[in-house]
């Protein structure tokens, strides 16, 4: 069934009669990223008004690959069980040389994990169930059809006009979240523009609905009969809807290539018939981009709009709510006049950090797939023909590195030697089963401290969760210790830990973290 | 570990004869796929990023390729 788009309703914004006060933070654009952002805000109490120049939620499938941490932080926001419960939950990738598989990965090996490695999901459905969060909310004012013409900022706020189908008006904000995307208005507003690499390689990607039993694995070929020497990938998504992704190269012509008649028996040869309905299409390019700095006085660049890679690793929406979950608490709390702006640099730092990670990742990728003449061919051909006879070339073919969050740089952190380094400072608190419920969910949006086979100190400036050593949180926060503490940032980053963490420590290092000095 | 420059192949002669020996009737598209692939197994086999910067530091060094 194709997606049926209801058209949001306009409404007339007050600021078109009279001035509205001065909100604290203006978001612009209701994709998952500005949508997820005004939610993460709301869960922190602070007010926002989210604008978008369309009323429908994404044309076309976009972003499907939503990865473990992703599904954590949508469960945050109240729409990680309908995601995962409508996706299609895989963590299998298969890539074929020719009609030989060559390599599969498996993304979580492990049992005890409340979320799947992946769900596929198309974008559509995933700002669905957010639009309806937000529009439940006191705390979110989303309004369609409101299209950003200007922005200006002065050193205590920005101002933001707005074009409507009934006249426009402007607003003052304390903050403005660019949300926007990947061509952001706002970037170009600002003057600021991407850094980075255009790849010279062109990829069709289809949405086709049809009637089949396709596993639920990521399937990538390099060199497929079916596509003549080419690179193909499959994805299967919700609704009997399938993702096709076909390399053209870099001499095609992209508007030629875009129609049916000319997509549609790419297609045929891909899937072996014609049994299927061609559901949405497009021709993208290749990049690995992003802006200098994602903190612009008082406009912060947020997902998208502040950095966009190739596709095959999902790291562009994943990256883009990874930079919800690094911002949110941190505005929040400059709005609320619990910290310095100084404490936004960290977003700014470590979402760079991120950006970094994703785009070395992404180039690799890409430069694997679509290899310049000379040398670089030269390898990549090795590197496949010796995958079918020697198990290290295997890994080595790249199909795309699926997205995990990275490690932030928390150099100066406390951690103690021989403690596992999943739960190392500057990673994502790895989950695990507490009983009936899970270590998540238990630490909720604030800062905690996690007390392991040990009371907690008493007194913290924080709230404390002592949890038992189950094996797996044995195995996750302790390895050969007995007992441990950690703290926990709002966004669920270890901070620091320790085997015994003498007096004040710990509150100096949450006062240190909230003045934006850790 | 670092990077071995001294002689460390009893027969020299005959391991240098071998790799000519693989090359033999390859065209030069042939022999360049050849040399990748025996590149990427050392590689492999070395498994030291060091020892193999330092090679791919050597080998630079000594291409002697004229600038311009």
């Amino acid at each position: 069934m194709p997606y049926d788009y209801k058209p949001f309703p306009f409404v007339t914004p007050p600021g078109l009669t009279a001035p509205e006060p001065r909100h604290p933070v203006v978001i612009v654009g209701a994709g998952p990223i500005g949508l997820a952002a005004a939610l993460e805000l709301a869960n922190h109490g602070v007010r926002s008004v989210v604008l978008d120049d369309n009323n429908v939620v994404s044309v076309g499938s976009r972003a499907i690959c939503w990865s473990k941490r992703s599904l954590e932080i949508l469960d945050r926001l109240g729409v990680g069980a309908a995601c995962v419960e409508k996706g299609v939950v895989w963590k299998v990738g298969r890539t074929y040389h020719r009609d030989r598989e060559v390599f599969n990965f498996d993304l979580l090996p492990e049992p005890g994990h409340r979320m799947p490695a992946f769900v596929n999901l198309q974008q559509y459905y995933v700002e669905e169930y957010l639009a309806a969060k937000a529009l439940a909310s006191d705390l979110i004012d989303l309004r369609f059809k409101n299209r950003v013409t200007g922005v200006s900022q002065a050193a205590d706020g920005a101002r933001v006009e707005i074009e409507t189908p009934e006249g426009s008006y402007t607003l003052e904000a304390g903050y403005v979240l660019a949300c926007d995307g990947a061509k952001s208005p706002i970037r170009a507003m600002l003057g600021l523009e991407f850094q980075g690499v255009l790849f010279e390689e062109r990829f069709l990607i289809a949405d086709i609905e049809m009637e089949a039993d396709f596993p639920s694995e990521r399937r990538f070929w390099f060199e497929p009969e079916f596509h003549q020497g080419q690179s193909a990938l499959l994805h299967k998504q919700p609704d009997n809807i399938y993702r096709i992704d076909l390399q053209l190269g870099w001499d095609t012509d992209p508007a030629e290539e875009n129609r049916p008649e000319k997509i549609i028996p790419r297609i045929e040869k891909v899937v072996g018939h014609g049994r299927f309905k061609l559901d949405w299409h497009s021709i993208y390019t290749f990049q690995c981009r992003r802006l200098d700095r994602f903190v612009h006085g008082r406009v912060i660049f947020v997902g998208d709009s502040a950095h966009v890679v190739s596709p095959f690793g999902a790291r562009g929406g994943n990256g883009g709510l990874q930079d919800v979950d690094a911002l949110g608490w941190r505005l929040a709390a400059v709005v609320k006049g619990a910290a310095p702006a100084a404490i936004l640099q960290r977003y700014d730092l470590e979402r760079c950090h991120g950006a970094d990670e994703n785009i070395l990742n992404s180039s690799r990728s890409t430069r694997f797939m679509s290899p310049s003449d000379g040398a670089e061919r030269w390898f990549r051909d090795a590197t496949l023909a010796l995958a079918g006879h020697a198990e290290f070339a295997r890994p080595m073919v790249n199909s795309g590195r699926l997205s995990v969050p990275c490690v932030y740089p928390l150099s100066d952190a406390p951690d103690v030697a021989g403690m596992p380094l999943s739960a190392r400072p500057g990673a994502v608190a790895p989950d695990a089963p507490l009983g009936n419920d899970w270590l998540l969910s238990g630490l909720g949006g604030e800062m905690v401290v996690l007390a392991i086979g040990k009371p907690a100190p008493e007194g913290l400036v924080v709230r404390a969760v002592e949890v038992a050593v189950m094996p797996e949180v044995k195995a996750r926060y302790l390895g050969d210790a007995d007992s441990a503490l950690y703290l926990i940032r709002p966004d669920q980053i270890v901070a620091a830990r320790w085997e015994r963490a003498e007096d004040g420590v710990i509150d100096a290092l949450v006062a240190a973290i909230w003045e934006g000095r850790a | 570990m670092s990077l071995v420059t001294k002689r460390n192949l009893a027969d020299q002669d005959g391991a240098y004869a071998a790799l000519i020996g693989a090359h033999k009737g390859l065209s030069d598209a042939e022999s360049t796929a050849f040399n990748a692939r025996l590149i990427l197994i050392l590689m492999n086999h070395i498994g030291d990023q060091a020892v193999i910067g330092e090679a791919l530091a050597l080998a630079k060094a000594s291409g002697g390729r004229v600038a311009g």
